[in-house]
């Protein structure tokens, strides 16, 4: 198991590291993809072995040497939460690597092998991340998955807007990074372990130093804030939509977002012991959730509007963790990646189709993308949460976890949310799929089969989890009232978005008119960018700017006056050098002259 | 005769050279002073040997004295050169060395 385990590991890695290497190989384009697809493919095929076998298992190796044994080790830590996601992970990786072997068939092949290369290193990275046994490794692989973000939403990076996009997401990321570096440090500096199990066995036992845990495991926590795009740290998550959609769908929705989810489900044993922190959690999930959905209502660009609610759906399985049912938002997490995924993959096939993002120039698709019109409706009703969808499922799950940890307005918001869900998921499917024709796509078409399968492999993945769940009668917790009830409130998102965008019995301005404050306030996005464009103008600007000057006029200033001494001299001094012989010779004889006096008065 | 008188001999033909290097401004004239210079040498090697009563002293005047034609030859040759490409050998005009 060790082996298969760390094979899962290696191979993302060794392709990363026969593209980075080989030049030639990674330069030809889709062989490279091909490598690639291959190493993640077996990586998929191990991990389903390992679902198979359902075992637990903990390898790890010395890592930092000290006095009295090593201070971090290294190894995999392999049970049911690793292995949930190392089937996702290595799955949508697969699916994603495949449907960009079409989707950037008009790159060059260099680009396309960078591609392949920075896919392969985030697989890997990612893969890691969830094997980690110990925080500092976790921590290592998370800076990793940062990197390869920054690089995929950077993959156009001849395009300021995506270039831009990418730095803002990693700072903003790296904001929370900070917290969660400081935060295992001083974990560390209080235990003495990074390592979970010990960890987890202390909290059990309640050896674990009660002092200061809550600051730490708030530090930790700003670490998922800033991974998993949770208010106020969510601003770069609809800015990275400026990447490729395949890596939207792979990054920024199913694996790496989740990260924050995944740490907070893994580190349950230790955030149980702040109830604080788990409010805030709670809190701030419920809030990131209500106000992301909000904004993805107003939102026109399809890919913004998933990223969105990617952001809403995040803030869910959070608000989950905050209320003590993490397995819920993991839960959650599992499904969510599935059906989140196959609605970027769709979006992409429609982007690539009609060439625009805007829903408004889209339209009467149905008919023109059948198979496309299919699974994406499948998405969008296992977002909305319709049974028996996978979405549904583990909505519920959340719903009840929330209300069973007696976080009543978290609920509440959750509750609108889910109404909010269906509806601007739902504005987009009649928008784009049932409106008017729109003259600017020309003979828009479905998708090659390159990128066709992976969509049909993920819609009935959706609807395969969904329906093993309703046979199965999951043991949903939550009182009976609740399934009805997340499926009235979907049935009316979904019946407003209809009312509204397909029959028009509701002026979409009316509705606008109604809620002209949330409006105003969503489409500037809460003023949140404003003010962290102004936070930087004021702050870091203004710092910089002072340092500019002392650089210029004080450093600078100091060289280049003595630089116009020198010069200034250099010139005086070139003047004696006449041209004449005889000044030189007078020089020598009065050199000598001046010598002879020396010796005569001077010498001794 | 004492040494003194042969010493000062040579320091006022050394002098007057000098003073000939310094104030002419015709080449000719320059090199006619650098000779003067080199023979208040000679006067002084040739009176040193003569009261050490030692012959290196005059083997290194003869010496001298082959060196000192060698080098007006060459520096004849030199003002020559210049004279047909400047047409002038007055000093103040070759300052093709300033700085």
């Amino acid at each position: 198991m060790t082996a298969s385990a760390v094979a899962i590991l290696g191979l993302p890695f060794a392709s990363f590291l026969v593209l980075a290497l080989v030049r030639p190989l990674r330069r030809s384009g889709r062989p490279a993809g091909l490598l690639s697809i291959v190493a993640i493919a077996a990586a998929f095929v191990l991990a389903l072995t390992l679902l198979a076998s359902h075992g637990r298992m903990e390898a790890s190796w010395s890592w930092i040497p000290a006095d009295g044994g090593p201070m971090a080790t290294v190894g995999v830590l392999v049970d049911d939460l690793t292995i949930a996601m190392l089937v996702l992970i290595t799955l949508v990786s697969l699916l994603v690597q495949v449907y960009s072997l079409a989707y950037l068939h008009d790159e060059t092949a260099p680009a396309l092998g960078r591609y392949y290369a920075y896919q392969s290193l985030f697989a890997f990275s990612m893969l890691g991340l969830v094997l980690a046994p110990s925080f500092v490794q976790m921590f290592v692989f998370w800076e990793l998955v940062g990197l390869c973000s920054y690089l995929l939403i950077g993959f156009w990076y001849d395009r300021p807007s995506a270039a831009r996009a990418a730095l803002k997401a990693f700072w903003i990321t790296k904001l929370g990074d900070l917290g969660f570096v400081a935060g295992i440090v001083m974990l560390w500096s209080a235990t003495g372990t990074f390592h979970f199990g010990t960890l987890f066995g202390m909290a059990r036992q309640g050896t674990l130093p009660a002092e200061g845990l809550g600051l730490v495991m708030f530090l930790i926590y700003l670490g998922a804030v800033g991974k998993s795009a949770q208010f106020p740290l969510h601003v770069w998550l609809p800015d990275a939509m400026e990447g490729p959609t395949p890596v939207s769908a792979l990054i920024h929705a199913a694996t790496m977002v989740t990260a924050g989810v995944f740490l907070v489900t893994r580190a349950q044993p230790l955030f149980a012991l702040t109830p604080d922190v788990l409010a805030l959690i709670g809190w701030v999930g419920a809030g990131t959730a209500l106000l992301a959905a909000t904004m993805a209502c107003v939102e026109n660009d399809i890919k913004r509007v998933l990223a969105y609610s990617t952001v809403s759906q995040l803030g869910y399985m959070m608000a989950a963790a905050g209320a003590m049912a993490a397995s819920a938002g993991f839960f959650h997490l599992l499904t969510h990646g599935l059906f989140k995924a196959l609605l970027f993959l769709g979006a992409g096939a429609l982007i690539h189709a009609v060439g625009t993002n805007d829903i408004f120039r889209m339209g009467g698709l149905w008919r023109a993308m059948p198979q496309t019109g299919i699974v994406f409706l499948i998405g969008t009703l296992a977002l909305s949460g319709v049974w028996p969808l996978a979405g549904f499922f583990s909505k519920e799950a959340v719903l009840g976890g929330v209300w069973e940890g007696e976080m009543l307005v978290p609920f509440l918001m959750l509750l609108l949310t889910a109404f909010l869900t269906a509806f601007y998921m739902f504005r987009v499917v009649f928008i784009a799929f049932f409106g008017r024709p729109h003259a600017a796509a020309d003979h828009p078409h479905d998708p090659p089969a390159l990128m066709a399968i992976p969509l049909w492999v993920l819609a009935l993945a959706t609807v395969g989890v969904g329906i093993l769940l309703a046979l199965r009668g999951s043991a949903h917790h939550g009182p009976g009232w609740l399934a009805p009830l997340s499926l009235a409130l979907a049935a009316g998102g979904i019946a407003l978005a209809w009312a509204t965008y397909q029959r028009g019995i509701v002026s979409a301005d009316r509705l606008v008119a109604l809620f002209r404050p949330i409006d105003f306030m969503a489409r500037r996005r809460y003023g949140l960018d404003a003010l962290y464009v102004g936070l930087y103008r004021a702050f870091i600007l203004g710092f910089s700017r002072l340092i500019g000057w002392v650089d210029r006029y004080i450093v600078d200033g100091v060289l280049n006056v003595l630089s116009a001494w020198t010069l200034k001299g250099g010139d005086q001094l070139r003047r004696i050098q006449s041209g004449q012989p005889q000044d030189y010779v007078y020089g020598m004889a009065f050199g000598t002259l001046l010598l002879f006096v020396w010796v005569q008065w001077w010498w001794r | 005769m004492p040494i003194t008188a042969y010493l000062v001999l040579a320091a006022l033909v050394f002098a007057i050279g000098l003073f000939g290097v310094l104030t002419r401004r015709n080449a000719v004239g320059i090199l006619l002073g650098i000779e003067l210079m080199l023979n208040a040498v000679n006067i002084n090697l040739a009176a040193f040997a003569r009261f050490h009563a030692d012959v290196n002293g005059l083997v290194f005047a003869l010496f001298t004295i082959a060196i000192t034609v060698a080098e007006v030859g060459l520096g004849l040759a030199i003002v020559i050169v210049i004279f047909r490409v400047r047409r002038t050998i007055d000093a103040d005009h070759l300052t093709l060395l300033r700085g």
